[in-house]
């Protein structure tokens, strides 16, 4: 997980513009893991853009499709805690 | 982007959703109304390097859409053409060093750009237009780059014939599809590779191009420098950036991105054009795109002084060519003809031009594309899961004072 967050962490910062990281995700349990896991491959304006109409279930759909479809190396814990936190601070 | 200026962003949305008319400050964005309430938080109008500012969805990928004020005109320029990409890793290609390989015919080619600039050129005033374009109107709304209208773009491309590529290879009569593959791909190894194949129909088509040249000047990088592949009056998921592969396969390709993405229920829209060896029993991969419009002016929610007024606009379609654009002023009741502008081929944008006199109070302003195949815009979206083919009569309100 350490190991994970470390590549997460160099991957972003490699692409990364100065503006990207104006992106600020509300602060709340589970955005460490969004930031660390999400942010490998796209930009954190993705679920902000899509906040106000996904529930539990659409958001469960959008992570898994990323780790099952896209290949994103999310272990299960993290996936659960990043569905969880996108469903509280960007559900519907 | 600074806390001041989202915030600036935020007030301009409510203000906007509070009252349309207010004598405010344009906002910050031009985004369309009925777009889920988190993309003015996310978005924001940036310039990329050779661009102007365009409206920002995502920072990485790069998606940006083109701000509805540059489609005053049929072509739209280069450096207003919007920007989509689904992998965030986008290699900048020396044009000297590009090369194409075409394998899986007689004999495997390889091209430079030298080599297929002195092909015969051909040109096309084509509609590249995303799949997903007003993705961000559908209703219940749906996951992905939350689109207003400016997914789109038309321009005059330039390059050699694929059919003429093609030939350069042989093709294989076993051939089925040709399978097209950029230089973008994602940073993790196990995302599938953006991948796109063509029937060999639409690949032989004399229209389909390879482009080097986009309204008279090297394609941008950031619309797939320095050779994309051009699909008239199919959306953008088949028009390849940053083309370096193609190969004949004699199965239907399966990769994710024809297998399950760009899927459309069957029957669901009235296309013409099939991709037979793509279909399934329950859905088929988009082709062509569905006629529709826009009014470019006036903008939606401005206050104009009473007296003559022109609406001006664009119409399009999968390739059909533009018939007529019908403008009604009561909301449907009755429509009357817009005088269409010069027609660049039936794969362009059609300008299109309406006067009348307005009297003060609320307008609204409908207009609605026919295409040469009798097809016409739909007054609801027709729901599919990935918010494809958006083509809802257009609408602007203005209030006449």
């Amino acid at each position: 997980m350490r190991q994970m967050y470390l590549v997460a962490l160099l991957l972003a910062a490699t692409h990364a513009t100065a503006d990207e990281s104006a992106i600020k995700l509300k602060e709340a349990p589970g955005a460490d893991a969004v930031r660390a896991n999400c942010a490998a491959c796209h930009s954190l304006d993705y679920p902000i853009a899509n906040s106000g109409f996904l529930d539990a279930k659409g958001w469960d759909g959008v992570v898994t499709k990323m780790v099952k479809t896209f290949g994103a190396p999310i272990d299960a814990a993290d996936a659960r805690t990043i569905v969880d936190y996108l469903s509280k601070n960007y559900g519907r | 982007m600074s806390i001041s200026r989202r915030a600036l962003i935020a007030g301009s949305a409510s203000v906007l959703a509070v009252d349309a008319f207010a004598q405010s400050a344009p906002p910050a964005v031009p985004l369309a109304r009925g777009l889920p309430p988190g993309v003015p938080l996310a978005a924001g109008l940036e310039a990329l390097p050779g661009k102007k500012p365009l409206i920002r969805l995502s920072y990485r990928p790069p998606n940006y859409e083109t701000p509805v004020a540059y489609f005053a005109d049929a072509i739209t320029p280069n450096d207003a053409f919007f920007v989509r990409y689904h992998l965030s890793e986008i290699p900048r290609i020396d044009p000297a060093a590009w090369s194409l390989t075409v394998s899986g015919g007689q004999a495997e080619v390889k091209l430079d750009l030298a080599a297929l600039k002195a092909m015969p050129p051909a040109e096309v005033v084509a509609v590249c237009q995303c799949s997903g374009n007003r993705r961000g109107l559908s209703n219940p709304h749906v996951a992905g780059v939350q689109w207003g209208y400016g997914a789109m773009g038309c321009a005059r491309w330039k390059g050699a014939r694929l059919k003429d590529v093609l030939a350069k290879a042989g093709v294989p009569q076993n051939a089925v599809e040709i399978v097209c593959n950029g230089a973008d791909f994602a940073p993790v190894d196990k995302t599938p590779d953006f991948v796109k194949s063509l029937p060999m129909w639409k690949a032989l088509d004399d229209n389909t191009l390879l482009a080097y040249e986009m309204n008279g000047a090297p394609l941008p990088h950031w619309n797939g420098a320095p050779v994309r592949l051009i699909a008239p009056g199919w959306t953008a998921t088949y028009w390849v950036k940053h083309l370096t592969d193609i190969r004949f396969v004699d199965m239907p390709f399966d990769g994710f991105w024809m297998k399950s993405a760009y899927r459309l229920p069957l029957g669901l829209f009235p296309s013409v054009d099939r991709f037979v060896s793509q279909e399934t029993a329950v859905n088929t991969p988009i082709t062509e795109m569905v006629v529709n419009s826009l009014i470019v002016s006036p903008p939606d929610g401005v206050r104009i002084r009473s007296g003559p007024l022109a609406v001006t606009g664009l119409a399009w379609d999968g390739g059909h060519g533009v018939e007529r654009v019908d403008v009604s002023l009561d909301e449907g009741a009755q429509w009357r003809p817009a005088t269409l502008g010069d027609d660049l081929g039936r794969f362009a944008f059609r300008t299109w031009r309406f006067e009348t006199h307005t009297n003060p109070g609320p307008l609204t302003i409908l207009a609605r594309a026919t295409n040469a195949a009798g097809q016409t815009q739909v007054s609801q979206a027709i729901f599919n899961p990935a918010g494809y083919h958006h083509n809802v009569v257009s609408r602007v309100s203005a209030l006449i004072t």
